[in-house]
């Protein structure tokens, strides 16, 4: 599918979605609790059949968090951006979407250790790269370390 | 010429015995020195050859992986391997806190004890044997296999998870290889009529057993050198070490002497191995005879005899070296394999070919 | 009460850690094994033993500087990442790379494949046991390393690619030393069939071991040889080319097998395929020159880039979020490591502890490209 069918049909799926159509991909930005039921509606609706998720990261834009999703078609060759808005930054929750894809769990363990954002239902939530007493979220803007070098 | 020709180790060992007998009186005494040179000389003999299978294994490896191997010290690198044990002699010898220790520190000893043992039986040339016992090939089979026990308590006492899995795979490998290894001695035992080692080296004198016992002989040879291969833990059957797999295996905790020790008894037990099997498969120290070239054979007859133990010996070593830089290591279940699916169903049948082949009279 | 946190293991499980210091994790990689006998129940990756937190040092850095810091991801492909790094930056500025760049780039960037894929033979022999593979893997690969040293001074980490072209032009004797390494490959190739290839141990070692399917590939996000080996078609080169892969002939070489086998024999086809890349290119580089004139301080304009190479690993994917300053907003590395690295608890699941070294093997993981 070309970026404008993409855009005709995830409108008529969910109307109150956003589209950024500057970039190489399409972006599509929800709100952060549709995710999970719109992520599988993308994967197994077969006109989408987005099986592959090759990025999963998480971006912290000072007054709101935002989860981003790239997604491709092995079937259709197609790509999508899907950003998920999670306006709570001192307690960011989303749902995880290790049931669809299994390559989240570590990927999500990641977003949790270095931005803090919350995921239900994962399997095994846990800081990958730091230790469990780490105090902050290295990756967030606001993070201080006092040992960092002032450059 | 003629002197170097005609000299051998059990006229020199017959002057030792009579020039001692003439300077000690005392019937015990004379038998405690005996004993203590032949100890001592028997432990300087080992310490030797393991310096210099060590060395030999470091060329050989060279040799098959494109480089030069150890060249700095001493002539042509010939003294690394005592630059080594020095090392080795100067490390701290470590012992961790929730070891077991009296079974920890005791472990090296059995290992290297057991392997020294097994040397005992071994004719090195002609009428040169330290101890010609009559059930020499029982002998061998049985101390040999008790090395697993000293293997065992290393990696039980280390208290580590790595050495454990180690040892209880050394303990199913060479429990099962031990039947294959015996089952290809009896076959021998079988054609010669004897135990004795030194009776098996007489029954060669008109040809080796490789070449009298038709294929059922080759066969043993081969399922001999495979099974021992893996009797003595080394590559493609060092699981029990298996430094990718187990970081080491048994010995993992051990440093300094004590791992020397390991080291050791590897190399002894590599040498008997190499030893039993030219002895019992090539004719120990009987030259190479063809038929009825007598001219040939008169020439042969020349070679000492300690030079054509050693040879054959040597031989067997570098095959065994060979697979050990070229082989990957097996899967521990494929191992077990090996063994119980195809190496002891053929030696069973084996033995039985080699049972109708000696009533029947059928080998030369 | 540390006692009782300690406790974290039920009784009747066996667990050993593979790692941080273990010969077989390659690095730093520590996995949480259960075992029942050699019988593997249950594998948990922990990492972060070499983590130095890249991305949020780009967020400090200008789009000359990090390019740098990629080459000591997977430092294997050193060059490839930098070469994601510089694309992602001439597609936002929408520069136009010379020729002759590009061509220098495609090059050095199949002769890190090869290096790559000889160390990672090297290591598959080292991993299953034998030790001498690796001294032939490294001849070869050393001479790989000289045509690097000569032309850029560095051996494993270039940092030769520079925004808008490469950082100078080849030595002049790169064409002829590529040559002869090129050469030097393939009459070297039947002593790797010999030692390897054809040995019945490794056989029996690899085949049918570490099945991954084709779906669980898909769903575990894995690229690569190893995701070509259970028959997903993922080489970035053939489905998004970049730098003017279009324009050369290879195969995507594909295997349907999915297990340790299937993998080895993708990656030594692939070292076939990338020498047959570098003839075609080596004596048609375009005359011209190296590199693009770019301002002193590079601003990306504000959005988002995401840019993708197939590193010897992988896709490797960078994602940039730009503010329209010096420094990037935002980066974002995807790394191919990672997302191989978490099919490994499923596929080493009822594997042998022997297996799980030759899965790792194939596999083959760089730590720092997890930990970043």
């Amino acid at each position: 599918m070309t970026k404008e069918e993409l855009k005709n049909n995830i409108t008529e799926l969910l109307p109150s979605t956003t589209f950024d159509e500057t970039g190489e991909f399409l972006n599509v930005i929800i709100a952060s609790d549709e995710l999970l039921p719109f992520m599988k509606t993308l994967r197994s609706k077969s006109e989408f059949d987005f099986d592959y998720l090759f990025c999963l990261t998480c971006i912290d834009l000072n007054n709101h968090l935002m989860m981003v999703y790239h997604l491709i078609s092995k079937t259709h060759n197609h790509c999508i951006v899907i950003k998920a808005k999670i306006t709570d930054t001192i307690k960011p929750e989303i749902e995880s979407v290790n049931s669809i894809w299994k390559t989240a769990e570590l990927n999500e363990d990641e977003v949790y250790d270095l931005f803090g954002v919350k995921f239900l239902n994962h399997p095994n939530l846990r800081r990958l790269f730091l230790e469990e007493d780490w105090e902050g979220y290295p990756l967030r803007k606001n993070y201080v370390d006092e040992n960092m070098i002032k450059l | 010429m003629k002197i170097l020709l005609s000299y051998s180790f059990s006229s020199l060992a017959s002057k030792i015995s009579t020039w001692l007998s003439n300077v000690i009186s005392n019937e015990m005494l004379l038998i405690i020195t005996k004993m203590l040179i032949l100890g001592i000389s028997l432990l300087a003999f080992l310490v030797v050859l393991c310096f210099f299978l060590g060395y030999m294994e470091r060329k050989v490896a060279a040799f098959m992986e494109i480089r030069i191997g150890p060249n700095r010290v001493g002539p042509k690198g010939s003294l690394q391997i005592v630059a080594d044990t020095v090392k080795l002699l100067f490390k701290e010898g470590l012992t961790p806190d929730a070891s077991d220790k009296f079974l920890f520190n005791l472990a090296p000893f059995i290992v290297v004890i057991t392997s020294m043992l097994v040397v005992a039986p071994i004719a090195y040339a002609k009428d040169f044997q330290l101890w010609d016992i009559s059930i020499g090939v029982l002998y061998v089979s049985s101390i040999s296999s008790m090395g697993v026990i000293g293997i065992l308590m290393a990696g039980w006492s280390s208290s580590n998870k790595y050495s454990l899995i180690g040892a209880m795979r050394s303990g199913a490998q060479i429990v099962s290889y031990e039947l294959s290894i015996g089952l290809s001695l009896i076959s021998i035992v079988i054609l010669s009529g004897s135990m004795s080692l030194s009776e098996i080296v007489q029954s060669q004198a008109n040809g080796w057993w490789i070449f009298k016992g038709h294929i059922p002989v080759i066969i043993s040879f081969v399922i001999f050198i495979v099974a021992s291969t893996a009797e003595i833990n080394r590559a493609p059957f060092d699981l029990t070490e298996a430094e990718q797999e187990l970081t080491g295996g048994f010995h993992t905790e051990y440093s300094g002497m004590k791992f020397a020790m390991f080291l050791l008894s590897e190399y002894i037990n590599l040498f008997v191995v190499s030893a039993i099997a030219a002895t019992i498969f090539l004719g120990g120290w009987m030259p190479f005879h063809i038929g009825s070239l007598n001219g040939f054979n008169h020439l042969m007859d020349y070679i000492p005899s300690s030079i054509w133990f050693f040879a054959k010996t040597f031989l067997i070593i570098f095959i065994i070296m060979w697979f050990r830089w070229t082989f990957p290591r097996l899967r521990i279940d494929q191992l077990l394999n090996l063994e119980w699916k195809y190496l002891l169903p053929i030696s069973m049948v084996n033995i039985l070919l080699v049972t109708i082949m000696t009533i029947m009279g059928w080998h030369f | 009460m540390l006692l009782e946190q300690n406790h974290i293991t039920k009784e009747g499980e066996f667990v050993i850690n593979m790692g941080p210091q273990h010969p077989a994790t390659h690095g730093v990689l520590h996995l949480k094994v259960w075992l029942d006998g050699e019988t593997i129940k249950k594998v948990e990756p922990h990492l972060g033993y070499i983590h130095r937190s890249i991305e949020k040092m780009c967020e400090r850095l200008s789009y000359r500087q990090f390019i740098f810091t990629t080459s000591r991801m997977d430092y294997l492909s050193a060059h490839i990442n930098n070469q994601a790094c510089a694309l992602v930056v001439e597609k936002a500025l929408q520069l136009e790379v010379p020729p002759r760049a590009k061509a220098i780039r495609i090059i050095m960037a199949e002769l890190t494949r090869l290096a790559s894929h000889q160390l990672w033979w090297a290591c598959m022999g080292l991993d299953l046991g034998a030790v001498t593979p690796f001294f032939y893997a490294f001849r070869e690969r050393e001479a790989i390393n000289e045509i690097w040293e000569e032309t850029c001074g560095a051996r494993l980490t270039q940092n030769y690619i520079v925004p808008g072209g490469v950082m100078m032009d080849t030595h002049p004797n790169f064409r002829k030393r590529v040559k002869d390494v090129m050469k030097q490959i393939k009459d070297k190739a039947h002593e790797y069939e010999e030692l390897l290839t054809g040995n019945v141990i490794f056989q029996e070692r690899l085949k049918g071991v570490g099945y991954l399917s084709r779906e669980d590939a898909i769903s575990y996000g894995c690229t690569g040889p190893t995701a070509r080996a259970s028959g997903i078609n993922s080489d970035i080169r053939k489905l998004f080319p970049y730098d003017g892969y279009e324009q050369i002939k290879f195969d995507e070489v594909l295997n349907s097998g999915g297990d340790c086998w299937a993998r080895y024999l993708v990656r030594i086809e692939e070292m076939k395929q990338s020498v047959s890349i570098i003839e075609q290119l080596i004596d048609i580089i375009p005359e011209g020159d190296f590199q693009v004139k770019t301002k002193n301080v590079i601003k990306l304009p504000k959005g988002d880039f995401y840019q993708r190479v197939e590193t010897a690993r992988g896709e490797l994917g960078v994602y940039i979020v730009s503010d329209g300053a010096a420094s990037p907003y935002r980066c974002k590395f995807r790394s191919p490591n990672l997302s191989n690295l978490s099919a490994i608890p499923k596929i080493a699941e009822g594997a042998k502890i022997g297996d799980l070294v030759a899965i790792m093997a194939t596999v083959d993981l760089v730590i720092p490209d997890i930990d970043r």
